[in-house]
């Protein structure tokens, strides 16, 4: 099976090469294992691109190929990021107060140890106890099957409740949304027992590893390549066959495939929880990363960048989602962070930290406008003319 | 000629307006019935009401030999037991190709598991490219969908419906704008389908509905006004009434 | 002869004593010397007293400048003045009566009197009673005032005195009002206490329950046998109001029982007792247990080297000895019974007055997302249009406001500008995006979304360039500060009143654009068959450009109204967008009504679950957002929904 879906998909194959050029590029050219020509914050940054990318693929399934605009995606990502983050923060404060206690004359208790670091993690919001979703944060096997689970069982929820009641298009689309801000309004709460606005942090620190972070950061970078990989092949497959064609006919014409007797709702609520897994796991890549999550993070507005992003990039097409997103999200921290240089127009200095919203805003418009295939399109286009020549 | 369908005293209104007034109509096994009527006389609701897109106020639908009831089954239930249903407008998934329709809509597991871990076999392809040729579309096996006349596309529904072998095939408006060359060979296709299922025609145009040269039914205000052969309806004064007013 | 002679003595530098004394108020002071020289706390009530009994007018000035630190003695003959410090550094000394010139005196002859603070508060005390009949109301009613604030028993007597000559109706009943108050907490009289009690029950006032309160206060006592006081209740312990832990800490507080051993004592007492790295024979490196530690003190405990701990057992025994009961302070039970009573009726009717304000409230959020939302009725229901930006458009409103306010300092004027030119600014700008973006986009639901989200994040931004990312300021007109106050538990701001008239003045104006307009029918034509209605002779595209314009130009005042009272910010549109969506969404698209009920329901869902959980108005909207995602499973199409065909698919 697999051998003929490669060879009827020879983009499969293609992305994977660049893929794999890539990451031994950076790797070389990296301060922990090669020349040090790239800084480990940049490492960090194409590393968190990566992570993008792959939620966006998730996205470009739901979006793309199955029609479904989902506002939501960065919720799931969030709640991934979230799920990883418990357990580096808990080991980590573990280690910490363990070695502090030690220096006292009796060795430490178990309970010492729990107060000791409900107190580190908690007293930010005045608690010191342990809420009831913290109660495996001592488990990595758990909090990772978390990182999957969690934001699939809310997709599966919200989705069975959404989608059971035909609710469709824009409507959908709002709900998602509504649903991203419900959880970040929740998360915001200190009564949420996930810190409230500070968020959890020190994620970039891996427990009981000493390696420095140019090397932390290069696992995963590498991690982070590794899963995009696996996610591209494994999303292009899913869309390559019957299954894709179903999807594809759900978003053409979703009354059509019912009345074929296919289920619709069923094949919408798998595909919607299938993306949300994909959209934790990107987050729990990312977030170790990124050092950080805090619940802005989970604001609707970023699933509506996540939308623009595979927009830009062409939706229907995988390569087009990565593209999209590699290059917006880049372009965009580079404008933000400064680097780019100021236009002095005489009576006024465009400050791109200013301004590039605004640019970014109008050229989504415009992409919406007149190039609604995204830079995916031009790329089938120009595929199209070659043939056109060569025939 | 046992029943398959079976619609006995079914009512649907809509804000106080009834659309179908306990409407009552049988069709048997290998059967092809055109169902005519005016504006809004009904039978877009009543092919909604069978296929499960809208669900009855009051009233029975009986469904097969073991008279299974349909009411209250989604749209996708009632089309795995066998009924089909074709749009007014032709609807095709007009990104895929003939080849790709086709397989979709072929007669199998339609979980979604199977679906993903589904790979065609020799045979599906010939089935495939049978159906292709019987609808005569075997020159534009590979062709975008999008592509296809929109003669061409009436066929390939038509043909994606045959793929799902339903026992009972509804069909609206399959005539509406085609050339009479292409009207010759719907009314060929449709023919020859009722000759294993049954097939309820509905339809417009009287000079398409003699073609078929089949019983007909006619709906006036959501309820059968008459029913009989063409010759036969098109004599009832009730009939002439509504159709030309009086 | 006797004036210039008079005028003679007051010239010369030390007064003639002859002359300037015996005024009848310098008669009242001399009588009270002694008291008023030694000024103590302790003795100056009967000097104080017989100022006051003097009845002379004129006592409430002395009084008052006594209180200011103004009066002075002259230490030569003992006389007070007021006196007034000159450039030269002398003192002019002004009798009481008139406040004529009576002299000149340098400081070293004169004694200023500084009542300390105790004595101060009584001058005010009988101040309060020249207060309470002054011929000025504002001074009657500051007199009232304080004595609220700080009621004692002393000022009932005055207050009593008072209420026979009140003229002012209202000072009167609120004197009435007081006295009441003043008899249930002070009189000494018991039946007349209950009477008061009885007299006001179920009054809403804060004030009565002010007073009811400490009435019912009561102290938690501990004793073997059931003391003889005013017994509220007897608390058992283990019970949810004492556990038996807080029991036993009461014990330990009364010294009736040993403290309990905590794990820090416990901890503190193992190091104390480190001999060779073993406690009590216990490897210290062992003690990494709560159990193992406890081990180690008991074997501490049997070397006689730490206190033994308090067993369960012992707490058991302890408590067996020992009754709680809640006492009031209070001694009489009569009073306490009929306070009792009386509150119970207030809090009945208190709670009922914090359903309407729960109700009023609940209304006015209504108000707000209906004017939010209504723009959107126009745009998202009955055109079908998904304007993401319409948030922005509201900011916009608001922004436009804020500008005006630059320019036009009054705030009435400022507003009654602000209004229309907020619609134009906003109806233009909707046209604007109407015709570069959104015309182009008809039928493809999903791209305007998308499109119209790129508008606002520029339009965002753009803001945020211009007027930068702190709040900006929308002041209301000083007519619609304050509120309408109808009891002590229900008032509602004049400004949500004003949103709620404004929301049903924009009700009103959409139904009858919508209905009575050749506009109205014209948008109902085009967005229910464009084709058709071009046929005849309507041009969808004026007709489009016009109504995306007025739900724009209506987004724009609804944005100036919430400006009013919200923060001006470039992101309050995104504040508002989802719940906008929301209420048009759950109210069912395509009815103004809809609109209308979707905001009364979400609005009164999220005031309900504020009620319930006050301190968390975050998790009011998550609530609230759960609640509509569940409300969509029962009625897919909203609250009234369009049946049948016409609603489509």
């Amino acid at each position: 099976m697999n051998r003929s879906f490669i060879a009827r998909n020879p983009s499969v194959l293609i992305f994977l090469a660049i893929l794999a050029l890539f990451t031994l590029g950076v790797t070389v050219l990296s301060e922990g294992f090669g020349i040090g020509l790239i800084s480990t914050s940049f490492v960090k940054v194409l590393g968190k691109t990566l992570c993008l990318c792959l939620i966006a693929i998730a996205m470009d399934l739901i979006w793309g190929y199955t029609g479904i605009l989902s506002l939501g995606h960065f919720a799931f990502f969030g709640l991934g990021g979230y799920m990883l983050g418990m357990w580096l923060m808990y080991e980590r404060t573990r280690q910490i107060v363990v070695n502090s206690l030690s220096d006292g004359v009796l060795p430490p208790t178990p309970e010492e140890v729990t107060t000791g670091i409900g107190n580190q993690i908690f007293g930010v919001v005045g608690s010191s106890d342990f809420p009831l979703i913290w109660t495996f944060a001592d488990s990595l096997v758990l909090q990772l099957a978390f990182v999957v689970l969690v934001p699939g069982i809310l997709a599966l929820v919200f989705g069975w409740l959404a989608f059971r009641s035909r609710v469709t298009g824009v409507y959908l689309s709002i709900l998602t949304q509504a649903m991203t801000l419900g959880l970040s309004l929740y998360l915001f709460q200190n009564a949420s027992g996930l810190r409230g606005n500070n968020g959890l942090s020190g994620l970039q620190n891996l427990p009981g590893i000493t390696a420095p972070q140019s090397v932390v950061s290069l696992w995963f970078f590498w991690a982070s390549a590794l899963v995009l990989g696996l996610g591209y092949l494994l999303v292009a497959w899913i869309v390559s066959g019957k299954f894709g064609s179903v999807i594809r006919g759900i978003r053409d014409n979703e009354a059509r495939v019912r009345f074929l007797g296919y289920s619709v709702e069923t094949y919408k609520l798998a595909v919607f929880t299938l993306t949300a897994c994909i959209s934790g796991i990107a987050g729990a890549l990312y977030y170790p990363q990124a050092g950080i999550i805090n619940p802005a993070e989970v604001a609707p507005i970023a699933s509506i960048y996540l939308a623009v992003w595979v927009a830009i990039g062409g939706r229907g097409r995988l390569y087009g989602a990565v593209i999209g997103t590699a290059f917006v999200s880049l372009v965009s921290s580079w404008f933000t962070g400064g680097q780019a240089p100021d236009v002095p127009l005489g009576f006024y200095t465009v400050k791109w930290v200013d301004w590039w919203l605004v640019l970014l805003g109008l050229c989504f418009v415009l992409v919406t406008l007149y190039a609604p295939n995204g830079i995916g399109g031009l790329i089938d286009l120009l595929k199209r003319k070659r043939k056109e020549t060569d025939a | 000629m046992s029943t398959l369908l079976e619609v006995s005293g079914v009512t649907v209104s809509f804000d106080g307006f009834r659309a179908i007034n306990n409407l009552s109509f049988q069709i048997a096994d290998a059967e092809l019935r055109a169902v005519i009527g005016p504006n809004g006389a009904g039978k877009t609701t009543f092919m909604d009401i069978v296929t499960g897109k809208t669900r009855p106020d009051e009233g029975h639908i009986l469904w097969g030999d073991k008279s299974i009831s349909l009411i209250g089954m989604s749209e996708a239930k009632i089309a795995q037991a066998g009924i089909g249903r074709k749009f007014q407008k032709p609807t095709v998934f007009e990104e895929q190709t003939v080849q790709e329709n086709l397989m979709m809509a072929l007669r199998k597991d339609r979980a979604p598991l199977a679906v993903l871990f589904f790979k065609p076999s020799k045979t599906d392809f010939a089935c495939v490219e049978e159906l292709a040729d019987q609808i005569g579309l075997a020159d534009a096996f590979l062709r975008v969908s999008g592509e296809l006349s929109h003669g061409q596309k009436q066929w390939l529904e038509i043909g994606m419906l045959l793929a799902q072998e339903p026992q009972l095939l509804l069909v609206d408006e399959p005539a509406a704008g085609m050339t009479p060359a292409e009207r010759e060979k719907t009314t060929a296709i449709l023919v020859d389908a009722a000759k294993t299922r049954a097939v309820v025609v509905v339809e417009h145009d009287m000079e398409f509905v003699r073609r078929l040269n089949c019983k007909v039914t006619v709906l006036h205000e959501g309820a059968v006004l008459a029913e009989g052969s063409l010759d036969h309806v098109t004599k009832n004064q009730d009939v002439i009434d509504v159709y030309l007013g009086r | 002869m006797k004036t210039l002679l008079l005028a003679l003595c007051f010239a010369l530098p030390f007064g003639h004593f002859a002359i300037a004394q015996t005024t009848p108020v310098q008669d009242v002071l001399q009588s009270q010397r002694a008291l008023i020289e030694k000024s103590s706390r302790r003795t100056i009530g009967p000097a104080i007293d017989a100022l006051v009994a003097s009845g002379l007018p004129q006592m409430q000035t002395v009084l008052e400048i006594w209180q200011a630190k103004e009066m002075w003695q002259r230490k030569a003959d003992g006389l007070f003045f007021v006196a007034t410090k000159n450039a030269d550094g002398t003192y002019t000394l002004r009798n009481f009566e008139s406040g004529a010139d009576v002299g000149t005196a340098a400081s070293t002859d004169l004694r200023q009197l500084k009542p300390n603070s105790g004595v101060r508060a009584m001058i005010a005390t009988a101040l309060v009673q020249f207060q309470l009949s002054d011929p000025d109301p504002a001074k009657r009613a500051d007199a009232l005032n304080s004595i609220s604030r700080d009621p004692q028993a002393a000022l009932m007597a005055p207050l009593r005195a008072s209420v026979q000559g009140e003229t002012d109706p209202n000072i009167l009943s609120r004197k009435i009002r007081l006295e009441r108050l003043m008899t249930m907490a002070y009189d000494t009289s018991v039946p007349n206490r209950v009477a008061a009690i009885i007299e006001m029950s179920g009054d809403l006032g804060v004030d009565f329950r002010a007073t009811l309160n400490p009435i019912l206060s009561t102290t938690r006592v501990l004793a073997q046998t059931q003391p003889d006081a005013n017994i509220a209740q007897e608390v058992i312990a283990g019970s949810d109001a004492l556990t038996r832990k807080a029991a036993y800490a009461l014990l330990v507080a009364a010294g009736d029982a040993p403290a309990e051993i905590t794990a820090d004592a416990r901890d503190a007492a193992l190091q104390a007792n480190i001999e060779g790295g073993r406690i009590a024979g216990f490897p210290v490196a062992q003690l990494s247990t709560e159990a193992a530690r406890d081990r180690a003190y008991d074997a501490l405990v049997s070397g006689d080297l730490a206190r033994p701990r308090v067993t369960q057992a012992d707490i058991d025994a302890s408590l067996a000895n020992f009754r709680f009961f809640d006492v009031y302070t209070e001694p009489s039970q009569t009073v306490t019974t009929a306070a009792e009573d009386a509150l119970a009726a207030s809090e009945t009717r208190v709670a009922i007055s914090q359903a309407a304000d729960l109700g009023l409230d609940a209304l006015s959020l209504a108000s707000i997302y209906f004017l939010a939302a209504i723009g959107l009725a126009i745009t998202f229901g009955v055109m079908g249009v998904i304007n993401m930006a319409h948030g922005e458009f509201i900011m916009m409103g608001a922004y436009t406001g804020y500008v005006v306010q630059l320019f036009v300092p009054n705030h009435t004027a400022s507003i009654l500008i602000a209004v229309p030119l907020a619609f134009a600014v906003t109806f233009a700008a909707g046209v604007a995006l109407e015709r570069l973006v959104v015309r182009w986009l008809y039928h493809r639901p999903l791209e305007t979304l998308l499109a119209t989200f790129g508008v606002s994040i520029a339009l965002q931004q753009l803001a945020k360039n211009i007027f930068g990312t702190q709040a900006r300021p929308l002041t209301s007109p000083a007519w619609l500060d304050g509120a309408w106050t109808i009891n002590d538990v229900v008032s509602i701001s004049y400004i949500r009143i004003a949103i709620f008239i404004l929301a049903l003045l924009f009700l009103a104006l959409f139904l009858f654009i919508m209905k009575r307009t050749r506009l109205g029918l014209e948008t109902r034509a085009v967005t229910q068959n464009p084709k058709m209605a071009a046929s005849m002779g309507i041009n969808p595209d004026r007709v489009n450009m016009l109504t995306f314009g007025l739900g724009s130009g209506i987004a724009g005042i609804a944005g100036v109204a919430i400006g009013l009272f919200a923060k001006v910010t470039s992101e309050m549109g995104s504040d508002y967008i989802v719940q906008s969506f929301m209420t048009v969404v759950v109210g069912g698209v395509g009815n103004i009504w809809g609109t209308l009920a979707g905001a009364a329901m979400i609005g009164g869902f999220q005031k309900g679950v504020e009620f319930l959980n006050p301190s968390n108005t975050l998790a009011a909207q998550t609530y609230m957002i759960i609640f509509i995602i569940i409300f969509i499973q029962f009625r897919p199409r909203g609250i009234i929904a369009l049946k049948g065909r016409a609603a489509g698919d």
